[in-house]
């Protein structure tokens, strides 16, 4: 068994598990069994490909193996006939050369009811990882630091109300898909950022990824989802160069650009290249493509970053907008700029538990010239955050003045 | 799948006040295409009496069981084909706006 084999495996067996649990939750409608047909088709693939070799059309033997599960144990609950023919003619709809339009609406209705608004957000991020990522309880349990009995319960209790409240397994018809697009990128966005936060589960932006490029594919004339596709790959670039050799938070502007990772920032300015919108994910990809395409920091083209957060801050407000937005016009128009800005934004109270926005207007202080309050804002924003890593990044600052 | 849909008050009512619909169209609209099987507004709070037994005893108090902030001013049931399509129907109702509602399927114990 070597571990390229193992990985080829691994790779084959992740694209096609979404289409076989949606598939047969489509037919079955029964979530638990499509989950644990899938599940058992994966363990014997994971078992046997790497030594014998993946097969040519890995998604169909899988899917035979998952179709031959569920048909074993709805026999054994004699189900009506209909539906066991239905099943049995699962495999063929995996074969290559076959329509793909059932497919894809599968995984884009597995997709859409799992991000359904009348569950709980907490819900929506577990039954995504979970059913279409095929990620374990015990590890989405572990990176929300929740007990593993908890989570399976929220699992649990997430999939009896999708079938006790009627949430339809469909993808929503026209303005209903505007309404509804947002909370499912929203979903990725989140599981996305739980991945890429210093403390984070690194697999998780992988998965938020992988997901974001089925959805872009599955839904080319929505601009959002290519954009949130780009603003992920974009933010992911810097993955390498985002740690020092300690383990410490490197700060983008410290950070060497030559490990930041070109074939994903190269993709990312392909999604954003297409016809230009000005959805919220299409302008934090552009900011985040300014920073990626800038040679050195000082190169930074901070007057279009302060635009695009200006533009930002009109359609999608929130005070962590507003605290970029301060950042970004003290580079681009000076740090009284970024100052006044940064003033306005927490006048209202918003930013209080926010220790980044101490942070911010110690950086902005700094570069004002007062090392001595700068490096005291340093500290309080220190003590105030989480994390361990940023803490250490902010006290290092301090310690710099 | 039927749908229990309770109309309630709500302390943050919707700020924008134009174009509310009306009532009577939904009510109209929904009852023509089977959507709405009853309905009614329910009397002022001060009407409601609680009844309990216990211990074989019966209690009537006034008023209702809990106070809270948000009360059941009316209901509707429903039949509609699934969760979506019931929030559509509750959209359109003017209470979404000036108060809010709850749509709760029935138990289906026949299964």
């Amino acid at each position: 068994m070597t571990d390229p084999a193992r990985e080829a495996a691994a790779e084959a067996a992740a694209d096609a598990y979404p289409r076989i649990v949606a598939a047969l939750i489509r037919i079955t409608g029964d979530w638990t069994l499509a989950e644990d047909s899938a599940q058992e088709a994966l363990a014997t693939a994971l078992a046997r490909w790497p030594a014998a070799g993946v097969p040519a059309n890995p998604g169909g033997w899988l899917m035979t193996v998952a179709r031959n599960r569920a048909l074993d144990v709805l026999k054994r609950a004699s189900v009506e006939r209909r539906k066991l023919q239905e099943v049995a003619l699962l495999a063929e709809d995996a074969s290559p050369g076959e329509p793909e339009e059932e497919i894809v609406d599968d995984r884009l209705r597995l997709i859409f009811t799992c991000c359904h608004p009348a569950l709980p957000l907490e819900a929506r991020v577990a039954l995504t990882l979970r059913v279409i990522c095929a990620v374990p309880t015990a590890d989405i349990a572990r990176a929300f630091l929740v007990s593993d009995s908890t989570m399976t319960r929220r699992i649990t209790r997430a999939k009896a109300k999708i079938a006790d409240a009627g949430i339809p397994y469909r993808v929503p018809a026209g303005p209903a898909l505007t309404e509804r697009l947002p909370g499912v990128l929203a979903v990725i966005y989140l599981l996305f950022t739980h991945g890429y936060d210093a403390d984070g589960e690194p697999a998780f932006a992988d998965e938020a990824i992988r997901l974001a490029r089925l959805l872009s594919r599955l839904m080319p004339d929505q601009p959002e989802a290519a954009a949130l596709l780009a603003l992920c790959l974009l933010q992911h670039s810097r993955r390498a160069a985002r740690r020092d050799a300690d383990g410490g938070l490197v700060t983008l502007g410290d950070q060497d650009r030559s490990r930041w990772d070109r074939a994903a920032i190269g993709e990312a300015l392909d999604l954003l290249a297409r016809p230009a919108h000005a959805g919220p994910y299409a302008l934090q990809a552009e900011i985040a493509a300014c920073h990626a395409t800038a040679t050195s920091a000082a190169d930074t083209d901070w007057r279009r970053i302060a635009e695009r957060y200006d533009a930002l801050a009109r359609i999608a407000p929130s005070p962590v907008i507003e605290l970029n937005r301060a950042v970004a016009h003290g580079y681009a128009h000076g740090p009284a700029a970024g100052l006044a800005l940064l003033a306005a934004a927490r006048a209202g109270g918003a930013l209080d538990d926010y220790p980044l926005a101490v942070a911010a207007e110690a950086e902005l202080t700094a570069r004002d010239g007062d090392r001595e309050r700068a490096a005291g804002l340093f500290r309080e924003a220190a003590a105030r955050v989480h994390g361990a890593s940023e803490r250490r990044a902010l006290l290092d600052r301090a310690d710099a003045l | 799948m039927r749908y229990m849909m309770f109309v309630c008050s709500d302390t943050e009512p919707d700020t924008d006040g134009a174009d509310l619909p009306d009532i009577e169209a939904w009510v109209e609209e929904n009852d023509a295409a089977g959507r709405r099987l009853l309905g009614n507004a329910l009397a002022p709070i001060s009407s409601a009496t609680t009844v309990r037994v216990r211990n074989g005893e019966l209690l009537v108090s006034d008023g209702p069981f809990a106070e809270t902030k948000e009360l059941i001013l009316g209901f509707d049931l429903l039949d509609c084909a699934d969760l979506d399509d019931a929030i559509e129907v509750a959209r359109a109702h003017p209470m979404a706006r000036s108060g809010r509602l709850e749509i709760r399927p029935l138990a289906d114990f026949g299964q």
